[in-house]
């Protein structure tokens, strides 16, 4: 077994305040796969990347670098499990790498507050930490198979994009959510347009809710048409989008058409793992998972 | 049959010639190589649905018609999903150029309610989606800390958060409306 390693792990918005069942499968999964977290005490939101860093990109950048250095303080590299979050981390960090008089126009705006900043913290992706461990020993812990279960993966767009600031082989038609998702035991389906955004960013769920949700339809009617059991995500807001898009298109047809499963990945994850459905946070989701649970433990 | 294409002239007075460069320093290096060749369009996900054109975007950057692209409400239709930043065949932070274009837009007075409704809630809270009653009960139930540990149950993190966004002028910027609601 690999060593045990601490982080300090960045909440964010909408996984605590909206998705508290994404936050209880993170917390009860990674320390069983060695990753341990220490709370962020304090934390703000981000701020998100598309939205207050385009209302005013400086007031981003000193809020992002806080919550940066709250981490650097505690001497743990910052983990989050929200691809919008690790964009404006990631993005932070690479401005204020490459233009140093950035730092020191946070560190001014910092005076006076306690608040020590370098730019040495390392945000990461949980998703990134859980791909450095070896597969083996991810395999050891997983007690019930998931064979049989068609998973429509969705990576999101600030997980992978810009490529330059990402830690990726590849630029493009990644794998390596499939391959993690596929050590369940389970499959992971090929649909059209699998890299194509949820819809939700950039301020236009907020703003323009029409357009947002019918970006999220043209996904989930591919993923219907390629007969998936089950969503899989790694991003708080991706999983907001697919969850709430869902209800509302129901409600707008008037008929229950769209009823996939939203799991997050360590909700998946931690099924494989013969963890308890309800303390995996699945009993409160927006689309019942229970089909999806009679599946897999063959109620 | 009558011809129906009707003459758009764009008048000087509609050209400003530092609204590019403004663009270029603030990051978005090599927008004046955009060759229109609609790459950003093709692939935008926002564009296959609305009138939204990024291509159509760029080419006004480029024109200096700053007025009318900081007050179109297209300029909120981008997901910054990011496509046309890695596909563009010219290395154009295209995502970029719309962030910084926004800023402007902002900064001119040009903000959505709903964005307002959001920076609002940040700046009293310290979260753009801050906790409610159903959620305070929900990670109850999942036995987690009622009230997560961030800035929703420090109060010298939100003041910091608070001075932080007061410092920026991220407050003024807010709470000061201009034309727009």
């Amino acid at each position: 077994m690999t060593e045990s390693k601490t982080y300090s792990f960045f909440l964010g918005c909408v996984m605590p305040n909206r998705f508290p069942n994404i936050e209880a499968s993170i917390r009860l999964v990674l320390p069983k796969l060695g990753i341990e977290l220490e709370d962020l005490e304090g934390a703000s939101c981000c701020p998100a990347p598309g939205v207050i860093r385009s209302f005013s990109e400086p007031t981003w950048l000193a809020l992002a670098s806080r919550n940066l250095a709250l981490a650097e303080t505690a001497g743990h590299d910052l983990l989050t499990g929200c691809n919008g979050c690790y964009g404006t981390f990631r993005e932070t960090l690479s401005e204020i790498h490459e233009h140093p008089e950035r730092l020191k126009e946070v560190q001014d705006v910092f005076k006076g507050m306690g608040l020590k900043f370098q730019g040495k913290v390392e945000a990461k992706h949980l998703i990134e930490v859980i791909y450095e461990l070896d597969p083996e020993d991810i395999k050891k812990h997983i007690t019930k198979s998931l064979e049989g279960i068609k998973v429509g993966v969705h990576y999101g767009c600030h997980l992978l994009k810009p490529s330059k600031n990402r830690p990726w082989k590849q630029t493009q038609r990644h794998t390596f959510l499939d391959e993690l998702v596929e050590l369940t035991g389970a499959t992971s389906t090929k649909y059209k347009d699998k890299f194509l955004c949820c819809g939700a960013g950039g301020g236009v769920r907020g703003s323009q809710v029409a357009v947002s949700v019918d970006i999220a339809k043209e996904k989930l009617d591919n993923m219907i048409e390629a007969g998936v059991d089950c969503i899989v995500n790694v991003c708080s807001f991706c999983h907001l989008q697919y969850e709430a898009s869902q209800v509302q298109l129901n409600k707008e047809l008037g008929e229950k058409k769209y009823q996939i499963p939203v799991l997050y990945f360590t909700q998946l994850l931690g099924l494989a793992m013969g963890l308890d459905p309800i303390e995996l946070g699945l009993g409160v989701h927006m689309i019942n998972t229970q089909p999806l649970l009679d599946k897999i433990l063959g109620n | 049959m009558t011809d129906r294409i009707s003459r758009e002239t764009i008048y000087d007075e509609a050209i400003d010639p530092d609204f590019i460069d403004t663009i270029v320093d603030a990051g978005a290096d090599r927008i004046r190589t955009c060759i229109q060749c609609g790459t950003c369009s093709s692939v935008c996900p926002s564009g296959r649905r609305t009138a939204f054109r990024t291509r159509e975007l760029m080419r006004k950057a480029l024109l200096g018609l700053k007025d009318e692209v900081l007050s179109s409400p297209d300029l909120w239709l981008c997901a910054t999903c990011l496509t046309c930043l890695e596909r563009c065949p010219r290395q154009i932070k295209v995502t970029d150029a719309i962030i910084i274009m926004r800023n402007m837009a902002v900064a001119e007075g040009y903000m959505l309610p709903q964005h307002r409704k959001s920076s609002k809630k940040l700046l009293e809270t310290g979260h753009a989606v801050p906790i409610d009653d159903a959620n305070r009960a929900k990670r109850k139930n999942l036995g987690l800390k009622e009230i997560p540990p961030t800035t929703h149950s420090n109060e010298k993190a939100l003041h910091d958060v608070q001075k932080i966004m007061e410092r920026t002028g991220f407050k003024k910027l807010i709470e000061e409306e201009k034309e727009e609601e």
